[in-house]
């Protein structure tokens, strides 16, 4: 009876499917790191259309150097190295932040800046390197390709750095309140998130490139 | 000291753009010296430019969007004009004066007209319609708006300052490259769309969130009205398509400013490789604009049928498999590049496959009125309109996807009309549509019937006239952005379309009547009960406009169309007398991090445009600045105690227990 006097009130009758009601809005961290997960695709997908333009101009040299007479790889296992284990002391901040231990924290977090910086100064040594040996990103467009795709990774690192130095800051400043936990959470994403595209990276453009 | 920037960049010589901009300095320093002398200045600042309240972000990006609407229109009647009196002759307008208004029209429109109309209904309805208080970023939705908002500003100073694009509203390599391109047209069109894209970008991930992680309690997936499902695929599809747009924009920069090649002609560049790429993002943005058009005309026909919407799963369905196809189409859009047979084959079948759920949710609305009792207010007529002109365009859509019939029809006048017939009879009516349907929940006060519907038959009857034109002067071998022409066959049908141009200008003269009126009877206009339309989801649950807080207590749903069910519960059990349990209610703190943002990203867009990198610099250090500010503060919220929320809400109370009790 009750079904007929509520009329439209579930005209599709999909209240009796679903046993359990939404419980109502997250709570701020799950929103907030949802969101920033959202936001990490979306720069995934943005780095999926250089590794593209990448694929599509790698063989095109312009008569210039390739891949192969260019990567040095033992550079790029250097470089692989600093950020793999940045990203490990990254793990350890955070879990220093879990359990509000400031000192461990700094250190932490210390740590995965200087590797982060030892990172970029190779890339950039590798950069400076190759444009004087005259294969600059206007040599030809692989190399266009390839100073892009791999600069911008560059460029997200540098930009981690220094949201890693207001993260640090911040602590010394306003120690771990719920606001500056959620800030590491979301910085923790972003810099293991650069940490996968820089396997794809490293395996698209160096080990295949240094194949060819 | 200021790059490329001199007197020469001001046209003097040009009387259009210096008569218009001299026009428009005129009207933005009245009303600014209004908004000064006036005292509103400080109200502003509080109340709209600061704040990060939903609904009034909402309708900043509308009024944005309707603005933006008379800046395009006014292009679009130029290039009437101009083709209907360019017969064997010069016109008015220079070549390089008309490429530019082609190509700021389709900008403006898609960019600053279409997108910030969209996503401003979406901002002011969404959490109303879910049961919540705000969205996941409010700040952040704040800085979305006012990068918006920067980017619209830039193109409308290159009128003055510079030039604009001549490329049309893709800047198609090599024409865009330094080589052929040499001015700063295509640099302000780069900067503009990149710094826009950032704020398209934030709004799309906070819609996203919000949708997914913010649904008041029991509103379960399947039971969100379907204005919060096309905002979901919207959305997702923004969060997916833009960051490709972005990089595409951002090799082309590469190219301009640094000498890459990307897409040159010389040292292996791939010009095709634009065309794939921004086509992977400009298809899905297809859709972005058109899925909140389907949402808006779902809850209005739905609510003017007095029905429930018919295939309510079907239609979700529809959505979700739009936002999924709308990847695979892309290559339609240049079947004549040569791909082959096989893979045009593939993409011209997956494009009649999307015809497919969009003619499922026609059928929907249709089986919607079907036996309903349909009430033909406004936004009715919006919707019924949108009805027949959409199917003909969809109809026009499926015939270019023929490949070896879009080798007759590519870039002729017939592809110009196809699109516009699904934009402006979809999008914009649309959009329409739910300015009208949902004004009197904005404002407090309805907008003028009679004036409304005047406007509506204007551009109804303006559309046809202006564009059918167009599809038979197309198949007559007439291709598109012609500055002028010789062939007699092709001029009666320009001149009709010229006069279809001023019939919509008659519409849209409507259209500002209408607000000017509507303003001014405000009083009779008033609506107090929250509800003028007997509408059925949470939106109309609360008080016209919405107290800050949107909700003195946040509804439970226990089913689809939830306000309409508790509209039925309360006529069968009588209005509850009991006083709800009120409590406090944190809200966001105002923060002008966004408008600061934009200004940064304003200087800092001019200064690359111009190369004036010092500037650029300054704008660089100023944003991050502003970053460090804003995370730097330490009450981002603040309380309104439950008393106030009890003072505030006791008016919305009453009025509904009248409306229970009464005339209902």
């Amino acid at each position: 009876m009750s079904t007929i006097v509520l009329g439209h009130a579930d005209p599709h009758h999909l209240g009796g499917l679903h046993a359990a009601d939404h419980a109502g809005p997250a709570s701020k961290r799950i929103v907030t790191g949802y969101g920033f997960w959202i936001f990490l695709l979306s720069d995934i997908v943005m780095f999926s259309c250089f590794f593209a333009a990448y694929a599509v101009l790698s063989g095109q040299t312009a008569d210039g150097p390739k891949g192969s007479e260019l990567f040095d790889l033992r550079s790029v296992a250097a470089e692989t190295g600093c950020l793999l284990l940045s990203s490990f002391t990254c793990g350890l901040a955070s879990i220093a932040a879990d359990v509000r231990e400031k000192t461990l924290f700094q250190l932490a977090m210390a740590l995965t800046c200087a590797l982060g910086l030892a990172f970029l100064s190779l890339e950039v040594r590798e950069f400076a390197s190759l444009v004087a040996r005259g294969a600059g990103p206007t040599r030809s467009a692989f190399l266009s390709a390839f100073f892009t795709l791999v600069g911008c990774h560059g460029l997200h690192v540098s930009a981690g750095v220094l949201w890693l130095l207001t993260m640090m800051a911040q602590v010394i400043a306003k120690g771990f309140r719920a606001d500056i936990q959620r800030r590491l959470l979301c910085f923790a994403l972003f810099w293991h998130a650069l940490d996968i595209i820089w396997v794809a990276l490293f395996s698209v453009v160096y080990l295949l490139g240094a194949g060819q | 000291m200021f790059g490329k920037l001199s007197w020469s960049a001001i046209p003097i010589d040009q009387p259009i753009p210096m008569i218009t901009s001299g026009v428009v300095a005129l009207v933005i320093l009245s009303v600014l010296a209004w908004v000064v002398l006036a005292g509103h200045l400080p109200y502003l600042w509080r109340e709209w430019i600061t704040s990060v309240d939903h609904k009034r972000i909402g309708v900043m990006y509308t009024l944005l969007a309707l603005v933006m609407l008379l800046r395009g229109f006014a292009d679009a009647l130029m290039m009437r004009g101009q083709q209907a009196v360019a017969f064997q002759a010069q016109g008015y307008l220079p070549p390089e004066h008309y490429n530019q208004i082609f190509s700021a029209h389709g900008t403006i429109m898609i960019f600053f007209v279409a997108m910030p109309f969209v996503i401003g209904l979406m901002n002011l309805v969404v959490p109303l319609q879910l049961g919540v208080r705000d969205v996941a970023f409010p700040t952040l939705n704040s800085v979305g708006f006012w990068l918006t908002a920067t980017g619209a500003l830039l193109v409308n100073i290159s009128l003055v300052v510079g030039e604009f694009a001549r490329t049309g509203w893709l800047p198609y390599p090599p024409l865009s490259e330094l080589t052929y391109s040499p001015g700063v047209g295509v640099d302000y069109y780069l900067w503009s769309l990149q710094i826009s894209g950032i704020g398209t970008l934030v709004a799309g991930i906070n819609l996203v969130t919000t949708v997914l992680k913010l649904r008041t309690k029991g509103m379960n997936y399947l039971r969100m009205p379907m204005f919060c499902w096309t905002t979901l695929a919207s959305n997702l599809l923004i969060v997916a398509a833009f960051p490709i747009l972005t990089a595409t924009l951002a090799m082309l920069i590469l190219d301009r400013y640094f000498g890459f090649h990307f897409f040159t002609n010389e040292a292996g560049g791939n010009v095709m490789m634009f065309m794939n790429l921004i086509w992977a993002w400009g298809h899905p943005e297809v859709y972005i604009l058109v899925l909140p058009a389907f949402g808006i005309f779902s809850e209005v026909v739905s609510t003017f049928s007095g029905k429930p919407l018919f295939g309510y799963r079907s239609m979700v369905l529809a959505t979700m498999a739009i936002c999924v196809i709308s990847f695979m189409v892309w290559l339609h859009h240049f079947f004549t590049m040569g791909a082959g047979p096989n893979v045009n084959a593939i993409f011209g079948i997956a494009s009649m496959i999307i015809a497919v759920p969009t003619g499922v949710k026609i059928y929907n609305w249709l089986f919607t009125m079907y036996l309903g009792r349909v009430r033909f207010t406004t936004p009715m007529l919006w919707a019924i309109g949108f009805m027949v002109t959409f199917l003909i365009g969809g109809l026009t859509g499926v015939l270019v996807a023929v490949p070896p019939a879009d080798f007759l029809l590519h870039n002729s006048l017939f592809l110009v009309a196809h699109f516009h017939n699904v934009i402006i009879g979809g999008v914009l009516f649309g959009a329409f549509a739910g300015y009208t349907y949902w004004f009197s929940k904005a404002f407090g006060f309805r907008l003028h019937e009679g004036l409304g519907k005047a406007a509506f038959w204007c551009w109804l009857i303006g559309f046809y006239v202006a564009f059918m034109p167009l599809y038979a002067v197309g198949l007559l071998g007439m291709t598109r952005r012609m500055q002028h022409y010789d062939v007699p066959e092709w001029r009666p049908w320009l001149l009709v379309a010229a006069v279809g141009a001023l019939i919509i200008f008659a519409g849209i003269v409507f259209q500002i009547l209408q607000l000017v009126v509507s303003i001014r009877h405000r009083v009779e206009l008033r609506d107090r009960t929250g509800d003028p339309w007997d509408g059925r989801s949470l939106e109309w649950a609360t008080a016209s406009p919405p107290p800050v807080f949107n909700f003195a207590v946040t509804p439970v749903v226990s089913g689809a169309d939830a306000y309409w069910a508790m509209k039925v519960r309360a006529r069968r059990d009588g209005a509850s007398d009991q006083s709800p349990d009120y409590k406090d209610i944190e809200m966001p703190r105002n923060s002008p991090t966004g408008f600061v943002c934009a200004f940064f990203a304003t200087v800092m867009g001019f200064a690359l445009i111009w190369h004036i990198w010092w500037m650029v610099a300054a704008g660089m250090v100023g944003a991050f600045a502003t970053f460090v500010v804003f995370a730097w503060r330490d009450h981002d919220e603040y309380v309104i105690p439950a008393a106030d929320v009890a003072r505030i809400d006791q008016v919305n109370v009453d009025a509904r227990r009248a409306l229970m009790s009464g005339a209902v």
